[in-house]
């Protein structure tokens, strides 16, 4: 069943929560809204769920127009960030509720109940109640509920935010399982990236009420649409400067940028990632920065470094490899050159 | 986990010992004196005059024995209609933004703030005889003031807000998301409120239900108005207690006295008990709450 969001537009009193947003849903994809708060991803989760109505524009299963359409009708699985079990009934009441209030006849309700707890791997929690359970246990029995009645989409509100983190790490690998074994078309919403790469098919960047960037992960790691996407994926150098003659001048570094041969300067942001950066002992010919190691972080997988640029004012953040690590011998206070390999150049006024 | 509440950090400065110790004796005192003694003194009156004289006089006259049965068939009346208004305004204002929903929760204490006996004035001057529905009223031999539906009507409204103050808090405490979670799973309504909703409001309004029956019982003021106190028809409990005790018969008045303050001591202990309950599932909506997020 896919999932097809018309220029809907949503506000909440003089804020607009979603503006002209269109989306599609491919059935069957696992789609991430990705975005700070409030830049209007649960808004638009909830609008596609039923929970709020758009102002204005339509949301369609497939070819069925639900625009209007209580959720009670439109047979969703949701899921919420705290979970909503119903804290006064059992584990196996919980995910026969859907059931139930469908009227389904009772020997059926059972046979579900417990193919679902298997699903989730809680069989033998039946009888426990919600409070008896631990945060990943209750969001799975949150999951089972939803799936309960075979819904046409399921939808998830920061399904993994209320837990710790290697829970999540868990249930977000165990969530992709899922997706694989069931194929019902998903749309989960996070503000954590590192998530939404992880799991789903197709990111959907969101910010202030509108779309930024819709793409799978690589397309979207790879290729940044502006340089709120660029910002956003985080682990990012920001320079400020300007491009003139197929050149980019940022502060003392000048590096060839043949996509802007204007003779017109223009001011421009640069994005280096850190791992686009290079820490080399001596100036070897290709352009660099002076800079003074302020910070060593030995984490895993990579070294990261801080490194502050006197003649820049900037700090920078400079993932460097173990082997590379122990070639350099860095310690805290040694003045090495900052090479970038690789850069992102936004111009301001031109490529937004 | 949060850390225990009861456990309350040693305070830098105490009162002194003797200061305590006089507080709490003059609290003691003070409730000896108020409440205590009179209600041990209805019980001793009451009963002066053995087991055997204590019974005749509450079965013995007619008039007495039918102002039990109707207060016995006004009060439930009222606290079904109180119920019902009660969940519903509560649902209203604990589940809705709304224009005018600060006044609605200022005017659901009205009762509480106006004197009964205007309550009752105000319900003789819309349905007395002179009264602005008083002709109509007449016209379709409806009787409303001096009569059954009058003391219901007085009864219902000087307890109107009782259910209805205890549900606000519990289902503001106890938040949306489960019903919001009901509704996404595809239930309506009446299935919505009677498989979600009531079983975790329940034991608030049991304490609400008891509460309200005993004022609703005790109610004297408004009902006295409109009752035009027709002994062995519209005479309730209180206003017999009090028509026994003008007439000099002070067995009679205790022995009734002593049912109503019987009453009263059962509604104190369920209430006490609800109370403790209430409190405890509050507590745990409350810790569900600030917990969701760990584990």
């Amino acid at each position: 069943m896919s999932i097809t969001v018309e220029r809907v537009t949503k506000s909440f009193g003089t804020f607009v929560a979603l503006g002209e947003v269109s989306l599609e849903v491919p059935s069957g994809a696992l789609l991430a809204l990705l975005g700070p708060s409030g830049s209007g991803k649960t808004t638009l989760l909830r609008i596609i769920a039923g929970l709020e109505v758009a102002d204005a524009g339509a949301v369609r299963y497939h070819d069925e127009d639900v625009t209007h359409a209580p959720v009670t009708e439109r047979n969703v699985g949701f899921v919420f960030q705290h979970y909503a079990l119903f804290r006064h009934l059992t584990v196996f009441e919980n995910v026969a509720f859907g059931l139930r209030v469908r009227g389904v006849p009772r020997p059926r309700v059972r046979e579900r109940v417990r193919e679902l707890l298997r699903l989730v791997q809680l069989e033998g929690y039946e009888r426990s109640v919600p409070a008896q359970l631990s945060g990943g246990q209750r969001q799975r029995v949150a999951l089972a509920r939803a799936l309960a009645a075979e819904p046409k989409v399921l939808l998830l509100d920061e399904p993994f935010g209320a837990l710790d983190a290697r829970v999540r790490q868990e249930l977000r690998q165990w969530l992709r399982r899922l997706h694989d074994e069931l194929h019902v078309t998903s749309v989960f919403v996070t503000h954590d990236q590192e998530e939404a790469f992880e799991v789903a098919d197709r990111v959907v960047i969101m910010n202030h009420g509108r779309i930024e960037q819709t793409g799978s992960p690589e397309e979207i790691f790879e290729h940044p649409a502006n340089p709120f996407v660029m910002d956003f994926l985080g682990n990012v150098n920001v320079f400020h400067g300007s491009v003139q003659n197929g050149r980019a001048r940022l502060g003392s570094l000048e590096i060839a940028y043949p996509d802007y041969p204007h003779d017109e300067s223009r001011a421009a942001t640069a994005f280096i990632r850190s791992h686009e950066l290079e820490i080399v002992r001596a100036r070897n010919g290709r352009p660099s920065l002076e800079a003074k190691v302020t910070h060593i972080n030995p984490a895993r997988p990579v070294v990261k470094v801080r490194v502050y640029s006197e003649a820049f004012g900037v700090v920078l953040t400079v993932d460097v490899s173990w082997e590379r690590y122990a070639e350099l011998r860095l310690t805290v206070g040694d003045t090495v050159y900052v090479a970038p390999r690789q850069l992102r150049v936004f111009v301001q006024d031109y490529a937004i | 986990m949060a850390e225990n509440p009861a456990q309350a950090p040693p305070r830098a400065h105490d009162d002194p010992p003797a200061v305590k110790a006089a507080l709490i004796l003059a609290a003691v005192a003070v409730m000896a004196f108020f409440v205590v003694v009179p209600l041990v003194n209805v019980f001793v009156q009451a009963l002066a005059g053995g087991v055997g004289v204590y019974w005749r006089n509450l079965s013995g006259d007619a008039d007495t024995l039918h102002s039990i049965k109707l207060t016995l068939i006004v009060a439930p009346i009222a606290v079904g209609l109180n119920v019902t208004f009660g969940i519903a305004a509560a649902w209203a204002i604990a589940r809705f933004r709304f224009p005018g929903r600060t006044l609605l929760t200022a005017l659901i204490d009205l009762p509480f703030t106006v004197s009964p006996v205007v309550v009752g004035l105000f319900l003789l001057l819309l349905f007395g005889l002179q009264g602005t529905f008083g002709p109509w009223l007449r016209a379709h031999d409806l009787k409303i003031v001096f009569a059954l539906p009058g003391l219901i009507l007085a009864t219902a409204f000087v307890t109107f807000p009782v259910v209805a103050r205890e549900l606000i808090p519990l289902m503001e405490a106890i938040g949306a998301e489960e019903e919001v979670a009901a509704v996404s799973l595809g239930a309506r309504g009446w299935q919505l409120f009677r498989l979600i909703t009531l079983p975790n409001i329940k034991w608030g309004l049991l304490y609400g239900v008891i509460l309200c029956n005993a004022r609703a019982m005790g109610e004297f003021g408004a009902v006295y108005v409109v009752s035009g106190h027709i002994a062995g028809k519209t005479d309730t409990m209180p206003l017999r207690v009090e028509k026994l005790f003008q007439e000099y018969n002070l067995p009679g008045a205790f022995a009734l006295s002593s049912v109503l303050a019987m009453l009263a001591l059962v509604t104190l202990f369920v209430k006490t008990a609800l109370e403790w309950k209430t409190r405890r599932d509050l507590a745990e909506a409350a810790r569900l709450r600030t917990q969701r997020g760990e584990a």
